[in-house]
């Protein structure tokens, strides 16, 4: 598909040490990094992590203050033109020419690359064929980010990179979105992708990297990030009364118990066995129970277990 | 590296149609560029349209020597003349009906003329009127003249006004076509998105100036054709050194734009940095009435603006005919100005 003659570093992104500091401020604080070829990678974390800054630096587009950054197993110093031919990127905030069409922003981009992809096809990739000559300015959201992906893929990239695809879409502009990711990596493409949705990454990426003020502080399959939780399950309660941790994580099933922004979660195994035995719990101490609710564990339990917060605030 | 054939997929090509299609699909920009200055030279053109000269306005006071003045000055053609009572000329004289009143020789003194000296309109009275009646009465000039009268095209204020407008939009359009654009798509985190691209920066810039030639040859013919249909104003000059002129006038406010836009970072600075750029070169470099007008002191300074030089080798061409060798100097201020803006503007370009 491509003329490009594939790079033979095994690793698309080494990151070592990577710090960016604006005056005193510290956006990324010494992050350590590795992403595979062919796997789709997620940067998770709240705003203000630090993620954009990571990828910008990643994208040649702005400098580290100190770390090593090594993208396709070269340099941007020395090699930035090599670099720019094989890679696709999407800006956290792209607008493009407000008064161009799909199509002809797509020529516009595809000018640029020595190889790349169709731009009819590429149209038809991200579902605009019925928007293919509506200018810019007349899309809505979901079809902007999905042009913009586009931009993106029209070098036929071997490693892209996808800042906060979603951010800001309506449900079904992210699915569609999200199935468009679902199909490049399905092609085996290597995608970088960051978002605040624990949802996404975890519908989407083979590994995800959790990323809070600038650090690195969990990295494996989401699967694994879920594990580490201890349960599958959270219970989650509100109750007026002051309780301690320690009876409540002793509870039958319960593997870790702790406060959250109003009440209560519990990381249990079985529901069923630990929901009669809080009941109980509670009855004894006579705490009356406002709201009780469980649900699978998800990435976002694994950030409020990592740091006290919730994700997205 | 090579590139695609295809010239369909040249990247400077295609650069440039992003630019044309964004101009000619907003149409603020089509009026700003091509129908303003076209109703700015009709409107100046008749606001200061040539009229018949004004006839002169003068009072004769009754009495014995007035029949012979009213009618001598009658007779001339030149002088509107009514014969007036003495309350009624002061009256007439005051209230600026009449310029002069003219009291006829008595046996107790000679002709007088009453008028204002501080009105103008009075003093050329004077003079038309003293001239007339001494002729009239038999004065013979020492010297013969001959009048020559001036009211062809080339020598009227529309012939000296289009230049100068063509100067004008040629800086107006440099700076908000080139300047404000980039600034926009700073703003708009395109410039960015086309930098994390192979693109080169030399095509985006190229893409820009190849803009302002496109533009030019709808805005040259448009307002010179305008003008020469309605207002007969011709071009005396060479029209390609006119074209060329105009190129390089254009080319050098291009680089001006982009001087300007080098590191704004928003739209409002940018708009505030190119009033400021201009508006001396509105007022002063001889847009819609010469520079000469300035004190002497300034001179220097306002001879060394780039629209003051390009608006006289515009007028150069086309008022009087001038070649390449008169124009020469001028075109060199023009082109210093580009040359360094562009020079200074790649050194200090904000491209993230």
């Amino acid at each position: 598909m491509t003329g490009n003659l594939p790079s033979t570093s095994e690793n698309a992104i080494e990151l070592r040490g990577l710090v960016k500091r604006y005056g005193t401020v510290t956006a990324v604080d010494g992050l350590d990094l590795a992403m595979r070829r062919g796997e789709c990678f997620g940067l998770l974390g709240p705003n203000g992590a630090g993620k954009t800054t990571t990828v910008e630096i990643l994208e040649g587009l702005n400098d580290p203050t100190a770390g090593e950054v090594t993208v396709l197993g070269r340099h941007w110093a020395t090699d930035e033109a090599w670099l720019r031919g094989r890679l696709g990127i999407s800006l956290q905030e792209t607008h493009l020419q407000e008064r161009l069409s799909v199509i002809e922003s797509l020529r516009l981009f595809r000018s640029f690359y020595d190889h790349g992809q169709d731009v009819e096809a590429l149209v038809k990739l991200v579902s605009l064929e019925d928007k293919r000559d509506t200018w810019y300015s007349k899309l809505s959201g979901g079809q902007k980010q999905r042009l913009a992906v586009a931009c993106a893929l029209v070098g036929d990239p071997e490693l892209l990179f996808l800042d906060e695809p979603t951010t800001g879409l309506d449900p079904q502009s992210r699915r569609q979105l999200w199935d468009i990711v679902l199909g490049l990596r399905a092609e085996g493409r290597s995608v970088l992708l960051t978002t605040h949705y624990m949802d996404e990454a975890e519908r989407l990426c083979d590994r995800v990297g959790v990323v809070d003020k600038g650090k690195l502080i969990a990295l494996g399959t989401p699967k694994e990030l879920i594990a580490t939780l201890g349960g599958e399950q959270v219970i989650e309660f509100v109750t007026d009364r002051p309780l301690d941790e320690a009876p409540l994580a002793a509870l039958p099933g319960v593997r870790a118990a702790r406060h959250v922004a109003d009440g209560w979660a519990l990381t249990v195994n079985e529901v069923h066995v630990s929901i009669p035995a809080l009941l109980q719990h509670l009855g004894r101490l006579g705490a009356p129970l406002h709201r009780l609710s469980t649900h699978h564990a998800t990435l976002e339990d694994v950030f409020v277990s990592l740091t006290g917060r919730q994700l997205r605030e | 590296m090579s590139r695609p054939s295809s010239p369909n997929f040249s990247p400077l090509w295609q650069l440039t149609l992003a630019r044309w299609r964004s101009f000619y699909r907003e149409p603020s920009t089509i009026f700003w560029a091509f129908v303003f200055p076209i109703v700015l030279a009709f409107a100046l053109g008749v606001a200061f349209r040539n009229r018949p000269p004004e006839p002169v306005w003068a009072a004769v006071l009754q009495g014995e020597g007035a029949p012979a003045v009213f009618g001598a000055l009658e007779r001339s053609g030149q002088v509107k003349v009514q014969v007036y009572d003495e309350r009624g000329a002061h009256e007439a004289l005051r209230t600026g009906k009449v310029a002069l009143v003219v009291v006829p020789a008595t046996a107790t003194g000679p002709r007088t003329y009453q008028f204002d000296p501080t009105r103008p309109d009075s003093r050329l009275a004077r003079a038309v009127v003293d001239d007339i009646l001494q002729r009239a009465e038999g004065r013979v000039d020492p010297t013969k003249v001959a009048d020559f009268k001036v009211d062809a095209p080339g020598s009227r204020y529309i012939d000296f006004l289009v230049p100068g407008l063509l100067g004008l939009n040629l800086m107006s359009s440099g700076m908000w076509g080139i300047g404000f654009v980039l600034v926009e798509m700073r703003t708009r985190k395109l410039i960015k998105r086309l930098l994390a691209t192979p693109m080169k920066k030399r095509d985006f810039l190229f893409a820009f100036g190849a803009m302002r030639g496109l533009f030019l040859l709808g805005e040259l013919p448009l307002l010179i054709g305008f003008t020469w249909l309605v207002f007969h104003v011709a071009v005396k000059g060479s029209l390609l050194l006119l074209l060329g002129c105009a190129t390089l006038g254009s080319l050098t406010f291009a680089g001006l734009g982009l001087l300007t836009a080098s590191r704004a970072q928003n739209t409002q600075t940018a708009n505030g940095l190119i009033n400021l750029v201009q508006m001396p070169m509105f007022l002063c470099s001889g847009v819609f009435f010469s520079s000469e007008r300035f004190p002497e002191v300034l001179q220097p300074v306002i001879k060394a603006l780039p629209l003051t030089a390009l608006n006289d080798a515009l007028r150069g061409i086309m008022i009087d005919g001038a070649g390449l060798a008169q124009v020469a100097r001028p075109m060199a201020i023009v082109a210093a100005w580009g040359v360094g803006a562009f020079l200074i503007a790649l050194k200090l370009f904000r491209w993230r």
